[in-house]
């Protein structure tokens, strides 16, 4: 029996991400529409403070999260991918809307097919736009998702700057 | 709204070339030879019978119809008289003299024509494109551009220096 499944670092996991999944902030960060409905999340009515995702940091060195909320036009791409890199591991994403997930209406030249072609992904919410609940329900099945991680996957010490 | 014909008619006592288009029921509006377009613009700014201070609005249609394709459109605006005013040209891919030295406004709407129609305007300070990456290839309001792009659902790879 190798390290892997040590009871010591299963229980340490647990721990580990029981704290990683109840502080996921994310980066302050809106694209196009569906970037209304994240901000009504925030507010009093839907509160996502409720997840532990109540503080929208001003900078991506100090965040877990990335809400993609709206249309990724292909100018915009660049800028997305490198506050992406400028985010410290662990870091998750997720697509918020039809055009972060795939493009939605847009099937256009100036229009990214979806973010996952430049950042990975790990929560589709889709709707056009989604409605502040598909966000909450998004993040719990985020917070579903990072209780089944292992600290071997993600780092307890990592350096930024390398992709997830 | 003040009565636009009289202005028309002040403007082509003015300068040469010029049309007046009738467009019922719109406003009626001058069409201008692409030779005389900078004076007729010229005029138009700065005439004391004219004195339109504002551009309100500069774009271009791809009418597609021969060698001087490219109807480019100024709306102007005086704000002494309130009175408004249309002028057109008509030019083709060698495109006309830039208007961004009689209103600044113009500066980034024939940046934007240029982006979106591939029209040059001579003696313009900056141009280069306004929307689209400097990398991206074709005009996308021509007629000939495909309605979705060419390529447009390749994978895109993003170049970070570019961010």
């Amino acid at each position: 029996m190798g390290i892997e499944n040590n009871v010591l670092v299963s229980t340490v996991d647990w721990l580990i991400n029981w704290g990683r999944k109840n502080s996921l902030f994310p980066v302050t960060f809106g694209l196009a529409c569906c970037a209304l409905e994240m901000m009504v999340a925030s507010c009093a009515e839907y509160d996502i403070a409720r997840f532990g995702a109540e503080v929208f940091r001003p900078s991506p060195r100090q965040s877990d999260l990335m809400i993609v909320a709206g249309t990724l036009s292909k100018k915009m791409a660049p800028v997305v991918r490198r506050i992406y890199e400028q985010m410290p591991n662990p870091k998750w994403v997720i697509a918020y809307g039809a055009c972060a997930s795939s493009g939605g209406i847009f099937r256009s030249y100036s229009v990214v097919q979806g973010v996952d072609q430049i950042i990975p992904v790990d929560v589709y919410i889709p709707g056009c736009p989604p409605r502040p609940e598909a966000l909450l329900a998004g993040i719990i099945e985020l917070q579903k998702k990072i209780q089944k991680e292992t600290i071997k996957d993600r780092p307890l010490i990592s350096l930024s700057g390398k992709s997830a | 709204m003040s009565d636009n014909k009289e202005y028309l008619d002040i403007l082509s006592g003015k300068a040469d070339g010029i049309t007046i288009v009738p467009a019922p029921p719109g406003e009626p509006s001058a069409m201008v030879d692409k030779a005389t377009i900078r004076e007729t613009l010229d005029h138009c700014r700065y005439d004391r019978d004219l004195g339109f201070n504002m551009l309100v609005d500069m774009f271009a249609i791809d009418r597609n119809d021969g060698e001087e394709r490219f109807e480019i459109v100024y709306i102007l605006r005086s704000q002494k008289t309130n009175a408004r005013i249309t002028v057109k040209t008509r030019c083709g891919d060698e495109g006309i003299e830039t208007a961004s030295d009689l209103w600044p406004a113009a500066d980034f709407l024939e940046r934007e024509i240029y982006d979106m129609f591939g029209v040059p305007f001579a003696n313009h300070p900056d141009l280069r494109r306004i929307y689209n990456p400097d990398d991206f290839e074709g005009h996308p309001l021509r007629k000939e551009f495909p309605l979705e792009g060419k390529d447009f659902d390749k994978r895109f790879v993003v170049d970070l220096e570019k961010a």
